[in-house]
């Protein structure tokens, strides 16, 4: 079956204070159609840069990035959601810009905001939210553009660890329920585990794959269980031998 | 500090009962803040109008030099209908000034946000343009447009455009750049991004430049009917003045800074009504600081 997504020799270097910066050296991963992939690595390692690059925002040095289903959803740490629309309007942003009629839209988009908790605030300004609910509210929006493959880049990022937490149970529904691809950024080795088929592990400065990791542990994933723990050790591990070569 | 409180129980689901007392105590404070802001300079007002009225009195100053505050306000009650009229054709001056200003600016706005080149031949002449003193120019326009209300008119617009066009350039250029990607990435053109991003988050600022502006536009149709004209307030000000009706001209600066404080207050009115995702921002950051 066709990778969903396929990166292969991926190079991209930044002119930073005049001195050329190596952010991604020969970059190859693939995400398979429905499949739950996550890049963990420390800061720095170029995550973000591979999201941009595959949102289409920044353009790389070299290598080939093939999205198979055309255009892909983009949501990052910060929730972006327009702070003169309501929580709806937000919703329907992307379906709006397709072309979708308003009232259609409004009414895909109420059925989902319900799903994700978020009845009775259709109505509200994104101000008056919590950082959950509207990172909540931002991963509707994700989901309403109707694309199959959905780059996460450390969408729970800024939230505390219980809404943390709780936001993991919604992402989760993203394949179970609604059958999408995701590519997952984040730093949080745990969230990595709990959430993924597959992890691949990054090196920082310049920016490699160090580490691919398949997970066949059974879901619901506790952070208890002894296959996540087991793994987690052994991802935690690969990015200590990771860092201490980096400051040695 | 309670009606906040009511406001954070709301939001999280809290008891009806307790909800409901809590609330009552947020009218009474609310109505005690308005109190407290409101109360002060009337005290202020009264004090200063009851000492001026004093000193005339006592003083026995002549009403050419300084009429009491009654005896404006003998003027201002007997002379109402000469006032109201002048008044009219100053406000129609100072508003046709305005939305002149307002469409010419915006177009403008957008024309120097959109395009370098426009931005690099106009923008540094619009602000050489505020250099020159409205004082020296008013004499000129009435050569030019006549001692109609053509010449106030545009002194009115002068006075407005600056203030509109810096500001909604300042607001076009303050859209969070991570908006405009997402829209980017939603698959949006660049005429869609300026409707969708660009247009809202510079409405605030648009806002500011037309409260600022709107106050100041009516100094400029009074400086145009000071120099040359047959009506409006600053024609009955100059006249009033020259045959020592002290106690009319008064009663205009009166009318002058009535009509300046209604229109500031109607610009904010329009704001408050017309974007209301401020109200719910400006609550949140207030229930932040709690």
């Amino acid at each position: 079956m066709a990778a969903a997504l396929e990166i292969t020799g991926l190079r991209k270097r930044f002119r930073r204070d005049g001195e050329w910066l190596d952010v991604l050296a020969g970059v190859s991963f693939d995400v398979g159609p429905r499949e739950f992939v996550t890049l963990v690595g420390p800061s720095g390692c170029g995550k973000s840069t591979i999201c941009n690059v595959v949102a289409g925002l920044v353009r790389p040095d070299a290598g080939t990035v093939t999205v198979s289903t055309g255009r892909v959803a983009y949501m990052q740490q910060k929730d972006l959601l327009l702070p003169w629309r309501t929580v709806l309007d937000n919703a329907i942003l992307g379906l709006e810009i397709q072309g979708t009629p308003r009232a259609a839209a409004h009414e895909e988009a109420r059925a989902m905001l319900r799903r994700f908790g978020l009845e009775g605030f259709e109505r509200t300004y994104p101000a008056t939210l919590s950082g959950g609910m509207r990172q909540r509210v931002a991963l509707v929006r994700t989901l309403l553009c109707r694309r199959e493959l959905l780059v996460l880049d450390e969408p729970f990022g800024a939230l505390d660890a219980m809404t943390r937490a709780a936001m993991q149970g919604y992402l989760l529904r993203l394949r179970e329920e609604f059958g999408r691809t995701v590519l997952f950024i984040t730093h949080d080795v745990e969230e990595a585990v709990l959430l993924s088929d597959r992890i691949y592990v990054m090196a920082a400065r310049p920016g490699r794959i160090r580490a691919e990791r398949r997970l066949d542990l059974p879901r619901p994933r506790r952070a208890t269980d002894p296959g996540v723990v087991t793994e987690k050790a052994a991802i935690l591990d690969l990015l200590h031998a990771e860092m201490s070569e980096a400051f040695a | 500090m309670s009606v906040l409180r009511a406001a954070q129980g709301d939001r999280a689901g809290a008891a009806p009962a307790n909800l409901h007392r809590r609330a009552g105590v947020g009218a009474g404070t609310r109505l005690r803040a308005y109190a407290a802001r409101v109360v002060p300079p009337l005290v202020l007002l009264g004090v200063i109008l009851a000492g001026w009225e004093a000193a005339v009195r006592v003083f026995d100053i002549p009403f050419y030099i300084l009429p009491a505050p009654s005896r404006i306000a003998g003027v201002l009650a007997g002379d109402r209908a000469l006032l109201l009229g002048e008044a009219a054709v100053t406000l129609g001056e100072v508003l046709l000034g305005f939305a002149i200003a307002f469409v010419v600016g915006v177009v403008l706005a957008l024309a120097i946000f959109s395009s370098r080149t426009v931005e690099r031949a106009v923008y540094p002449l619009v602000i050489a343009s505020q250099t020159v003193p409205v004082f020296a120019i008013a004499p000129l326009l009435v050569v030019w447009f006549g001692y109609g209300t053509l010449s106030k008119i545009v002194m009115a617009a002068l006075i407005v455009f600056f203030p509109i066009v810096v500001n909604t350039v300042d607001g076009l250029r303050a859209a969070d750049p991570d908006m405009v990607n997402l829209l980017r990435i939603l698959g949006a053109g660049p005429a869609e991004i300026v409707r969708r991003v660009r247009v809202p988050a510079a409405l605030p600022f648009v806002f500011s430049g037309t409260r600022i502006a709107i106050a100041t536009s009516v100094i400029g149709a009074v400086i145009g009917e000071w120099v040359g004209s047959t009506r409006g307030l600053g024609y009955l000000m100059i006249h009033a003045n020259a045959q020592l009706h002290v106690d009319l001209v008064f009663a205009v600066i009166v009318y002058l800074s009535v009509m300046a404080t209604a229109l500031f207050w109607t610009v904010s009115l329009v704001e408050w009504a017309a974007l209301p995702w401020r109200r719910a921002e400006t609550a949140a950051q207030a229930e932040g600081e709690v």
